[in-house]
């Protein structure tokens, strides 16, 4: 009776304890076995040679930093580096495009829920479809943009088969749905801003930029906070877009690193386990530095919460 | 409201809007209206040329039907689905205790584990790759509809926590006090008290990770091979190489593929823009 009784006080005491573990049990151990574990293996698969078959420790071969030495002077990996700056860069413009077009649609008309979801609805659309759907838009022969570009009297382009241009208009077709997202942000956003405070302003004598930029715009900070968000981790994510259109050609021009990487590791370039792990990990390293800012900010928005 | 209401505009800027907002909208889909008219266009329109005029018949019936019954298309299709579904379900089911014990506990760790799955959630796909890869080839789930629907669970729970959690840490505390003075068991709390409480999110979640799954082809690509488990996603580039050049079936395969998260889309709109904009307003 005693034990049976000091059992369930145990029990009693540590409830707050017990429970949540045992709640969080199976979600962490998927998370760490395919996640967390994941990360720190690919750190270790990066210092060896190893083509993927059988065990690393077996029959790959450590070489330490060399596949790291190696990217230093492999040329695809510097022209890979260079457009994930550049998809950073021109990602970024779907920020100020979705507020531009949130703006535009933040009426009250009959039909605009539908015209609302209709702009937003590229983004439903998976990444191959619309990797497919530029192709044939920019097809030098029929092609939608070099119809029109021709009938305009210029001369036809074929984007996708010009080494300066590709990448730029794979960037484009990934800022489609992408503009869509940040702009449903801003449409959520904007319906949030305290009319008040507009009208107030309105009142002073403010008008078009000076309102967007001193009233409604401060208003909208968690809005693109999530923007800035998705559209870096969409930028350095892309891989889609390019593997449909391009699949990282011509010669090479349109790759970026999680391209590059994916071709190292499992491509007819070969399987080179180790060096495709080296360029994931300075991938990685890139994304740390957001992801590092970004949990910065959530953490600090956290505290006066927890006090 | 902001911008100036239209109503209260002038007339001549009231007619324009809404002149403009029509045009402004096909502008904005021209790539899908050009791939949708590709494809009800016979073979011939185009070894002809006849990319963009009158279409010399209607094959909408004849181009759809030769993807659904000349193609693996739907086999990709149920492929997807079968993928996708159970993937929700786990990683909905996972996330809704996660988020329980760490949006209701206070805890040493419960912060760290928190950012945890953030941080998890936010990493390049390609530093999991090689190690996923290789524990899904030692499992024998290489090539199975199973070894992708596993990693997707796992992955998806890093968001989904992150919903959850947030969701969770704004219900009423007093809710779950009062509950406990009454001397109900945690784990009754959690099924009778919080569980019906989150059934907006768990809405939510599941047509955003379902429109996450279905359009999944990174995974798809690097955990399967043939048409015995891809999804659509990768099915529909072995489906372009059978009809290669042939743009009005490769379009309407297309049209097929974005579908079922386009109508979950529409059908759900609500609690997809709920899911999708969490935290942008505070």
């Amino acid at each position: 009776m005693a034990t049976a009784a000091s059992q369930q006080t145990w029990m009693q005491r540590n409830k707050m304890i017990v429970t949540p573990i045992l709640f969080l049990l199976p979600g962490l151990l998927f998370f760490s076995v395919y996640v967390i574990i994941p990360i720190f293996q690919s750190f270790q698969i990066s210092a060896y040679e190893w083509n993927g078959l059988g065990d690393l420790s077996e029959r790959g071969e450590f070489v330490g930093l060399q596949n790291y030495r190696e990217l230093m002077s492999d040329r695809a990996f510097e022209v890979s580096l260079w457009n994930n700056v550049k998809w950073l860069a021109l990602y970024l413009l779907a920020i100020p495009g979705g507020l531009f077009i949130a703006l535009f649609l933040n009426q009250t008309v009959t039909g605009i829920r539908l015209y609302k979801s209709l702009f937003f609805f590229p983004f439903v659309i998976s990444q191959v479809v619309v990797g497919l759907v530029f192709t044939w838009f920019y097809l030098p022969r029929g092609g939608l943009l070099n119809t029109i570009l021709g009938g305009l009297g210029f001369d036809t382009l074929n984007i996708l088969g010009d080494p300066t241009l590709a990448t730029y208009g794979i960037i484009a077709a990934g800022l489609w749905p992408q503009t869509a997202y940040c702009m449903i942000l801003y449409l959520t956003g904007l319906n949030a801003v305290d009319p008040e405070q507009v009208e107030a302003a309105r009142l002073d004598g403010a008008k078009g930029w000076r309102m967007l930029w001193h009233v409604v715009l401060p208003q909208l900070r968690p809005a693109t906070f999530i923007a800035f968000v998705v559209t870096i981790i969409g930028a350095l994510r892309s891989f889609d877009l390019i593997s449909v259109m391009t699949n990282g050609g011509p010669f090479g021009s349109t790759r970026v690193l999680s391209f590059y990487m994916f071709e190292q590791a499992l491509s007819e370039y070969g399987f080179r386990m180790g060096y495709g792990s080296a360029i994931a990990v300075v991938l990685f390293l890139i994304m740390l530095i957001f992801i590092a800012y970004f949990l910065y900010s959530m953490w600090r928005d956290e505290r006066p919460a927890r006090n | 409201m902001f911008p100036t209401p239209i109503q209260k505009r002038s007339e001549a800027v009231r007619v324009t809007y809404q002149v403009f907002l029509p045009i402004a909208l096909i502008l904005w889909l021209l790539p899908l209206i050009a791939v949708a008219s590709f494809s009800i266009r016979p073979l011939t329109d185009f070894t002809q040329g006849n990319f963009w005029g009158w279409p010399s018949s209607f094959n909408l019936f004849s181009n759809y039907g030769r993807v659904f019954f000349e193609s693996d298309m739907p086999r990709y299709m149920l492929n997807s689905l079968m993928i996708t579904i159970p993937t929700v379900v786990g990683a909905v089911a996972l996330s809704c205790m996660t988020g329980f014990a760490l949006g209701i506990y206070r805890f040493k760790g419960n912060l760290l584990i928190f950012f945890m799955f953030i941080a998890g959630n936010f990493v390049p796909f390609q530093i999991l790759m090689v190690p996923v890869r290789d524990l899904t080839v030692s499992l024998n789930l290489y090539d199975t509809k199973l070894g992708l629907v596993l990693f997707h669970i796992a992955f998806q729970t890093g968001f989904c926590t992150l919903f959850m959690r947030n969701f969770i840490k704004a219900l009423p505390v007093e809710l779950i006090e009062a509950a406990r003075v009454e001397g109900v068991a945690e784990w009754r709390i959690f099924w009778y008290v919080v569980l019906p409480l989150m059934r907006p999110a768990i809405a939510a979640l599941a047509v955003l990770i379902f429109t996450f799954i279905w359009n999944d082809y990174f995974w798809a690509i690097v955990l399967t091979q043939g048409p015995e488990a891809q999804p659509v996603t990768a099915g529909i580039t072995s489906f372009n190489s059978q009809f290669v050049a042939q743009y009005h079936l490769m379009s309407a395969g297309s049209i097929v593929a974005a579908i079922p998260p386009v109508a979950m889309f529409f059908a759900m709109q609500k609690h997809f823009i709920a899911g999708l904009t969490l935290g942008a307003v505070k």
